[in-house]
């Protein structure tokens, strides 16, 4: 097998299990040890870079980094980055004079931009300081997309949501409210250089079963948390049945206990484990007494003198196999459920009845516009889509990461250049050895356990629709909560010509990833040398060069390495050091090649 | 926080012994030796070798003198029992604690200093006696302790860090054991934990004085150019003439291996030692061929390792003295200490 090439970036960029799997890539450990320091305003800065709201996604994000965690492969809980990252937007000081400023001179180039929602917001955010005019065009009468009209405000207040929009409206960007376009065509004859369409995926599923046709108050979720959101609905019956399992009917049911239910039901087809809600919110539904019935599956709607009075459910039984896929399922009752309201949150799909079908722009069979994945670009040349409008409903981290991808591809079409054309990210690593003992970051593994979020008592969250749930870390949650950070961007880095086979880092490996073996045709027989191979997460083996005295070679299971330096404080040779990897990824303003602003 | 205690974490699936114990269970306080000493490794191997034979650490008594090597008893194991004895003297120590009680495993430390300078001939008597108990001699040509004086194993000819060459003969402790009456003779490397864990298992199931000599550097004073028992010398001479591998009573003995290849040795639990002879012509039970090969490989400067001698016939003190099985601290008292007039009757008897 060949030596592992650590010189590829994304060699040691994979090993920071949360960084990769964060779509806009944000570089946590970094973050947190700038809050360890309590370096507030820097951590803010540093996560902006990335994921441009940290505040917002400090408190509503998807948070796919999480279940990667490191820590959980000896902790049972990842550590609270998301929380973390609230801290950071919680304590920083005023920073608007680190923000990317209006430059002083616009550079005449023209982008549209439809839909004011984190998506068209961060294409914005880049371009606008580089001299790009960009105007919003938003339907409604405030900004922020679903983060303004579907997230309710217990959970992301508007405050801390304007503040940060308004970081970017600042930067000279022009934002149209109560402006629909209600046009491609006459859109694309206006004078614009590149158009962006962020206008999300709008259109709430509907159930088409007996009875729906015939009562009031049978409501689409996320048109229902809308009309919350702007204050035209302002109560609720005292029953209420959600449908449906995931995020939306979260905030569905929660919301519904605020404006006047008592009773709470959100119904779903199957089993606890085939839920889609992140497990986050569900238990927050279940601290406030929403019940989750499962195994039903909603066949009919029943109405006595035109007024909606329950709904008929089909109870199901499921047969699972050892791995918990459903290999069988049966009816064994049909089940009628009181309720004065249903709402509906079955999902979610893309709409674009504004775009006329000779505009030029493709689409596929399922009515889903034909979008390049790296270029986000349409098949209309200088037309890019992104956000929920590109692949249907995701969440914002991806549409941030969308955005910084539009604003690349836009800045090379109007400077002309192949859109493909993009500045791969690059790996810095710095030595973190400081001397004997000693190190640049906190080494010691902390078994604390996660730190909980204190929440506003029961009794007071429901006197206000918009008083929010969640207190924010202590200063003793704050500290405790850093050190569980593994520090998984400092990695270890090996030179095989120093290492005089000594095993002391073998030895002293907590966790027994390292091995030095001969060399071997492949991965499985290497691993074999290991005395605990997971070979899981996705995580590679690093395979060393031939090592000076015996020709055999080191490997190490980068799946398990805790990134506690104790290899590299007991090698004698130093062949083993721990160095800080600083990913650099190149935004629309630093593209090789073009002129900065 | 910056801190060089290694941390106590079992990995999520991480296997449990026997016992239910986990590998962290084994360890013991982290080492002070210098960072790279092969004294860590042969400890790292004791633990594994341990664990893997669900020996109750509690049940275990490490008995060391003093030097590096001696130290290591405080980095594993950490629930057994110990005893840091005075310079060379861990033999008899130890055969005094299985005098008093035989029910224990005994496990020695040492070094070549601690062994073959001051402690020659209180190792050379546990030896002859047979003491049951594996003797772990760490041997890296030096006081590594005492900043790196020449120790009674330095080869002669060996160069020092730095001032003049080791002018005296070497005592090779396999070819001393040979002739005193050992009965299992091993030598390894601390490098090599491959050979070594299997061999230290069979070492502790073997009824008997077990000696293995590990080639094991002293990074500080002894790994440099020159010097006879460095990590590149030791990796250029290394020979593996046979390797040992125990296989519990439990366990089906795979019968994979040709005929003459495996040769299996009966212990005393009903285990049995499978002995891969690496060297064909070479029979570890013949204590003759084995002074032939140790002495043969003087001159070609050959490090020939793996299990080079054992009988299991031999009784060992214990047997030999028909001493008490049960412990003296479960006698007791009066059975211990009869009385006056059941002494004098004693003594009237020899009149
Ligand atoms: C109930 C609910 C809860 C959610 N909770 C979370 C969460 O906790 N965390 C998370 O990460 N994600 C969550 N999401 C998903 C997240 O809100 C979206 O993925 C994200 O907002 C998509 O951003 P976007 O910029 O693509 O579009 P959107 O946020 O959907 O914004 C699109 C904007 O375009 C406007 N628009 C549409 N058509 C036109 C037009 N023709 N002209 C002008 N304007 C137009 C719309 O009015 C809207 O303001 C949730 C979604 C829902 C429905
Ligand atoms: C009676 C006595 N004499 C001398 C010493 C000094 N002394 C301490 S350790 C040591 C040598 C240890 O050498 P070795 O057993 O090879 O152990 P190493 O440190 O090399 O592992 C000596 C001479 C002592 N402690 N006690
Ligand atoms: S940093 Fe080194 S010692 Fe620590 S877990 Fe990783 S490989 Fe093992
Ligand atoms: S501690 Fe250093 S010299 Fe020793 S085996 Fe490990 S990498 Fe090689
Ligand atoms: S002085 Fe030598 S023997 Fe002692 S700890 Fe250091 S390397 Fe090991
Ligand atoms: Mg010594």
């Amino acid at each position: 097998m060949k030596p592992t090439d650590t010189s590829d970036p994304d060699y040691f960029h994979k090993v920071v299990d949360c960084q990769w799997a964060c779509p806009a890539h944000t570089p946590v450990p970094a973050y947190i040890r700038l809050i360890a320091q309590g370096r507030y305003s820097e951590a803010y800065l540093l996560n902006r870079e990335s994921n441009v709201f940290p505040g917002i996604l400090g408190r509503v994000c998807d948070r796919p980094c999480e279940p990667a965690c490191r820590r959980t492969r000896v902790d049972e809980e990842p550590v609270a980055i998301c929380r973390l990252k609230r801290v950071a937007a919680d304590h920083r000081g005023d920073i608007t004079d680190q923000l990317p400023k209006k430059p002083e001179n616009t550079n005449g180039k023209r982008i549209a931009l439809i839909g004011a929602g984190p998506a068209s917001f961060t294409v914005a955010n880049d371009l606008a300081p580089m001299g790009y005019e960009c105007t919003i065009f938003e339907k409604l009468d405030k900004p922020g997309g679903l983060m303004r009209s579907n997230i309710p405000a217990f959970r992301l207040p508007e405050d801390v949501l304007m503040e940060e929009l308004d970081y970017i409206l600042n930067m000279g960007v022009d934002l149209k409210l109560g402006s629909p376009v209600a046009s491609m065509q006459a859109l694309l004859k206006e004078d614009w250089d590149a158009v962006f369409v962020g206008t999300g995926a709008p259109k709430g599923k509907d159930l088409e079963i007996p009875g729906r046709q015939d009562a009031a108050n049978i409501h689409i979720g996320i048109d229902w948390l809308e009309s919350v959101a702007f204050e035209h609905t302002k109560a609720i019956g005292k029953q209420v049945l959600i449908i449906g399992v995931g995020n939306t009917a979260m905030d569905c049911c929660r919301t519904s206990l605020r404006l006047g239910a008592s009773s709470v039901k959100v119904m779903a087809r199957k089993p606890r484990e085939f839920f889609k809600a992140s497990d986050w919110e569900l238990e927050d539904a279940e601290e406030e007494n929403v019940e989750i019935i499962v195994n039903h599956s909603p066949k009919a709607f029943v109405h006595e003198n035109g007024k909606l009075t329950g709904m008929v459910f089909e109870q199901i039984e499921y047969d699972l196999n050892l791995a918990g896929a459903i290999t069988g399922q049966r009816v064994t009752a049909d089940v009628m459920i009181p309720c004065d309201d249903v709402i509906l949150a079955i999902g979610q799909e893309n709409a674009f009845p504004w775009i006329e079908e000779d505009a030029g722009i493709e689409f596929d069979k399922w009515d889903v516009p034909v979008i390049d994945k790296v270029t986000f670009e349409s098949t209309k040349r200088g037309v890019f889509f992104g956000g929920d409008a590109a692949f249907g409903p995701e969440n914002i981290i991806w549409a941030v990461e969308h955005g910084h991808q539009a604003a690349i591809s836009i800045h090379n079409h109007c400077e002309g250049r192949v859109l493909t054309e993009r500045t791969p990210d690059e790996m810095a690593l710095k030595s973190a050895k400081m001397g004997m003992m000693e190190w640049r970051y906190s080494n010691a593994y902390d078994d604390a356990p996660r730190r909980k979020m204190r929440h506003v008592e029961l009794v007071e969250r429901f006197k206000k629709l918009d008083t929010e749930v969640e207190l924010g870390f202590s200063a003793e949650q704050i500290a405790t909560e850093v050190e569980r950070c593994l520090n998984c961007d400092v990695h270890t880095v090996f030179e095989a010509p120093l290492c005089t086979e000594c095993d002391a880092c073998i030895d002293v490996c907590p966790v027994e990833c390292l091995a030095i073996t001969p060399v071997a045709e492949n991965e499985d027989a290497l691993r074999g040398a290991l005395s605990a191979s997971e070979n899981g997460n996705g995580q590679s083996l690093y395979v060393s060069s031939e090592l000076p005295l015996s020709g055999r070679v080191m490997i190490k299971d980068e799946n398990i390495c805790l990134h506690c330096g104790l290899c590299a404080e007991r090698c004698p040779t130093a062949a083993w050091d721990m160095q800080e990897g600083i990913l650099q990824i190149h935004y629309a303003d630093d593209q090789a090649g073009s002129p900065k602003a | 926080m910056t801190s060089f205690r290694k941390p106590k974490i079992q990995r999520k699936n991480e296997p449990l012994n026997d016992l239910g114990l986990a590998r962290v269970d084994y360890e013991g306080a982290m080492s002070t030796l210098c960072a790279g000493c092969g004294h860590d490794s042969v400890t790292a191997c004791l633990t594994k070798a341990f664990f893997e034979l669900s020996i109750d650490p509690a049940k275990a008594v490490k008995v060391s003198g003093i030097g590096c090597s001696s130290k290591t008893t405080n980095y594993f194991l950490n629930d057994a029992h110990g005893a840091n004895t005075v310079h060379g003297r861990m033999p008899s120590v130890a055969t005094g604690a299985i005098a008093a009680n035989s029910n224990l495993i005994y496990l020695g430390l040492s070094g070549d200093g601690d062994s073959l300078s001051i402690g020659l001939g209180q190792m050379a008597h546990a030896m002859r006696r047979n003491v049951n108990m594996l003797y772990m001699l760490e041997n890296n040509g030096v006081y590594g302790l005492t900043k790196g004086q020449f120790s009674a194993s330095a080869d002669l000819g060996s160069l020092p860090k730095k001032g003049a060459p080791n002018e005296y003969p070497a005592i090779d402790p396999v070819a001393l054991a040979l002739s005193v009456g050992a009965t299992f003779i091993g030598r390894s490397f601390s490098g090599d934990r491959k050979q070594l864990v299997p061999l230290i298992k069979a070492g502790l199931k073997h009824k008997g004085f077990a000696l293995i000599d590990v080639i094991s550097p002293c990074v500080s004073f002894n790994d440099h150019k020159g010097s006879t028992k460095s990590y590149a010398h030791t990796y250029e001479y290394y020979h593996q003439a046979v390797h040992a591998d125990y296989v519990p009573p439990t366990d089906e003995i795979k019968a994979s291996y040709d005929e003459g290849d495996v040769m299996p040795i009966e212990l005393h639990d009903g285990g049995i030692i499978q002995l891969r002879k690496l060297d064909q012509n070479y029979d570890p039970r013949d204590r003759a061929a084995a002074f032939q090969k140790v002495m043969d490989s003087k001159a070609t400067q050959e490090i020939v390792t793996g299990l080079l001698y054992i009988d299991e016939t031999q009784p060992d003190m214990h047997e030999i003295q028909k001493m008490e099985d049960r412990p003296l601290n479960e006698i007791p008292y009066s059975e211990l200490n009869p009385g006056a007039e059941k002494l004098k009757a004693l003594q009237g008897a020899f009149r």
